[in-house]
């Protein structure tokens, strides 16, 4: 039954994602004529957004003018968090943020991550999480989105990338805000808290005190799931009843996450011209997500190993997980949580069984199956660029890809590129695991212990945000660590791609012949899923052994 | 390519940027959730400010949305929560399911729940990932009615008849175990008297 169900959301978010990927296209293109309704939203944009957005730009115009708002973004919202004290919308009273924290804080939601060393409802005012928080939730998945549209206009061959600001303002208000308007809104419907009241005090039935947060929760839950960013409202995520409060929004948050992602590979075919290679793309990236699903569900089923031997009743593992979204929920939000780089969760990963926790970290090593909102199509294109190459070595031809040479700069880009994210992870594992930074923070000493700072490394890296929680993370040494890792992992494979692009852009086409490998078979399928697997996954291979696979096998399991 | 702005000299383009900044803040910050709290204000103002349940005096005394803690023998105990059922630091225990920290909790669980040789539903051993989950099994409040009835006084069969009452699936077809929400089920208990 539950495999029935969860081939029905997934599908369900896929066959959205078609129409969303043509209304994202038209979005983000410039309008056909000088007339009609397009036209007259491109000129209402013009008028918001001032000069600035009208100019076309080059691709290192349109990387420095990237970095320059994406840095306005950081300072920005470092301010309003640094003043939280002096700013309204303060009902509880939350103070100062140590600035470790804060620097973390932003660098975490300004590179779509959504790390979380803090609980929202402890640490941050409602106007925090509105007007910072929630903000770059929407602009930081507006700029993946833009800067996926410029990699695709460069390889149309096109050596103006387009301009970031006008793309970025069309990500914004012409995707990401209806989107999340119509899922606000379902949500609120569907019983998650939106509220500016502050905290309720309950004397409860035994006459215990309960303090009740609350807040401005469905506004902020619909954007995170959409833009692939998974910082909760709460501490607890979307495990909490007030961010997730049925089996019907549990379903409804599950297919936001993989909604934009979805659509940004129809999108990608769109504007390069090449939808039947966008399927390949698609079928491929959907063929490991269906796997990992398979098999989360299946180890999560497992009871817990800790109760073998006591008189405890037969069931699925329960801990960490919440029983109104059912038993299938936990592994495959699990999983579609990590392969997006969302982040999000609704079970905690720290307790998932060990094997299980296993999939969730492939997910963030592969990062392309379906990938965040814009980059995980561009990660996928940076495999794309081996595959070929690789394919082309193999026949003695020089490779192309979309009718353009692929030669040494592009390969040293695209590699340099990949290879930044298993040297941050393994880098930054090897440092934590080794010094009392790491060591000294960790819930369970041993594998499971290992396992947390790998996970921690791993979803910084991906720019995913989950987290092994049991690990003690607000600490200076891992603030600035993943913060540090958070953005290079970010920027690095947003930069290198678009500078590839240029290079192709400069590049006269190559006209196809029948020696050319073409994009839209399942041959290239396999082309870049074997480059996704070989080159993505078997860096990890040690690690792994070394925490989710020994933990396992010491458990008995 | 080369143009004016791209060209301009940093402070303007810092400007310029700013510009952006609060267009977009405006249209995300402001007018979005603003809409989001109208909708919630007039379409379900209950749910959209915490389901919060009160007395007759008007006294808040929980959430039907979150667990609250229940000791006494009278009343139905929720699942174990890692957080102490509080209500502004939700969390898990996040213990590996290998843990012996989990075993040793299961142990004493196990320790003061009277059995009568039936093992002990998995739902009451382990805590949810929020440690506010509101429901329990049905079988594990089952397991729990003797323990209820006999604290009250009554035949266990009436409060068999109030579970049959709250006993819901969640998912319909798709979830097949039966849930009961613990704080509803006993302020039911409380009213009807029994």
């Amino acid at each position: 039954m539950s495999i029935f169900f969860i081939t029905l959301m997934l599908g369900g978010a896929a066959l959205l994602s078609w129409p969303l990927g043509q209304a994202m296209t038209w979005a983000m293109s410039p309008p056909r004529q000088q007339e009609g309704f397009r036209f007259r939203i491109e000129k209402v944009l013009q008028r918001l957004g001032g000069k600035i957005i009208i100019a076309e730009q080059n691709w290192k115009q349109y990387v420095l003018a990237l970095l320059l708002f994406n840095s306005v973004m950081f300072a920005v919202v470092f301010a309003v968090l640094a003043l939280q004290p002096l700013l309204p919308l303060n009902p509880d009273a939350r103070g100062a943020i140590e600035p470790s924290l804060i620097f973390h804080t932003v660098a975490s939601f300004t590179a779509n991550t959504n790390l979380q060393h803090y609980a929202g409802e402890l640490t941050m005012s409602y106007f925090s999480q509105l007007f910072g928080l929630m903000w770059l939730q929407f602009v930081s998945a507006a700029t993946g989105i833009a800067a996926l549209t410029a990699l695709a206009r460069g390889l149309s061959g096109s050596s103006g990338l387009g301009n970031f600001y006008n793309d970025l303002l069309r990500a914004t208000l012409l995707i990401l805000l209806p989107l999340a308007t119509t899922g606000a809104a379902i949500l609120v419907l569907g019983g998650v808290v939106m509220t500016l009241d502050g905290a309720a005090l309950a004397t409860t039935i035994e006459g215990a005190n309960q303090t009740i947060a609350r807040g401005p929760v469905a506004a902020f839950v619909a954007i995170k799931q959409l833009g692939t960013n998974g910082g909760g409202f709460f501490g607890a995520n979307s495990t909490h009843p007030f961010e997730n409060p049925t089996f019907l929004t549990n379903v409804v948050e599950c297919m936001f996450i993989m909604l934009v992602p979805m659509a940004c590979v129809w999108m990608f075919g769109r504007l390069t011209g090449r939808l039947r290679h966008a399927a390949v793309i698609f079928l491929v990236m959907g063929a490991l997500l269906a796997v990992k699903v398979g098999f989360a569900n299946y180890l999560e089923s497992a009871p817990s190993a800790a109760f073998t031997g006591l008189p405890v009743a037969a069931a699925a593992n329960l801990e960490g997980k919440e029983l109104r979204f059912g038993t299938a929920a936990g592994p495959t939000w699990g999983v579609l949580t990590t392969a997006t780089s969302n982040g999000s969760v609704n079970c905690m990963h720290d307790s998932l069984n060990p094997l299980t926790g296993l999939i969730a970290l492939t997910g963030m090593w592969f990062n392309v199956s379906f990938g965040g909102v814009g980059v995980g199509m561009i990660n996928m294109f940076l495999y794309i660029i081996v595959g070929v190459f690789i394919s082309g070595m193999m026949v003695g031809r020089t490779p192309e890809y979309l009718g353009r040479k692929v030669e040494t700069r592009e390969m040293k880009f695209a590699l340099l590129a990949i290879l930044v994210h298993p040297l941050l992870i393994l880098g930054g594992t090897a440092l934590f695991a080794a010094t009392p930074w790491g060591a000294a923070t960790v819930q369970d000493q041993g594998f499971h212990g290992f396992s947390e700072i790998l996970y921690e490394f791993s979803s910084a890296a991906a720019n995913n945000g989950s987290g092994f929680e049991g690990l003690g993370d607000n600490t200076a040494a891992w603030n600035v660590a993943t913060a540090i890792v958070m953005l290079l992992g970010r920027f690095l494979p947003i930069i290198l791609p678009l500078a590839i692009a240029g290079s192709l852009a400069a590049k006269k086409p190559a006209p196809a012949t029948a020696g050319t490998l073409r994009t839209d078979t399942p041959l290239f399928g396999l082309v870049i899923l074997g480059s996704v697997v070989f080159i993505g996954a078997l860096l990890f291979l040690p690690v792994a052994v070394l925490g989710p696979i020994a933990e396992h096998l010491a458990s008995g399991g | 390519m080369n143009n004016a702005i791209a060209e301009a000299p940093l402070f303007s383009r810092i400007a310029a940027a700013v510009r952006i900044v609060l267009v977009t803040m405006t249209f995300c910050s402001l007018l979005y959730p603003l809409l989001i709290l109208g909708v919630g204000y007039l379409v379900t103002p209950h749910t959209a400010g915490g389901s919060l349940l009160r007395n007759e005096q008007g006294g808040i005394i929980g959430s039907a949305f979150l667990a609250q803690g229940f000791a006494r023998p009278e009343y139905f105990r929720p699942r174990p929560s890692a957080v102490d059922y509080n209500g502004s630091a939700a969390g898990g225990s996040n213990l590996s399911p290998a843990s012996p920290a989990l075993r040793a909790r299961a142990e004493e669980i196990l320790a003061r729940t009277a059995g009568g040789g039936k093992p002990l539903p998995a739902d009451l051993v382990s805590a949810s990932g929020s440690g506010l989950d509101p429901h329990i099994t049905l079988q594990a409040a089952s397991y729990q009615a003797p323990r209820v009835a006999a604290a009250r006084g009554i035949e266990a069969s009436e409060v068999m008849e109030l579970l049959a009452k709250h006993a819901f699936r969640p998912g319909r077809v798709f979830t097949p175990e039966p849930l009961v929400n613990v704080l509803l089920l006993n302020l039911d208990l409380d009213r009807s008297g029994r």
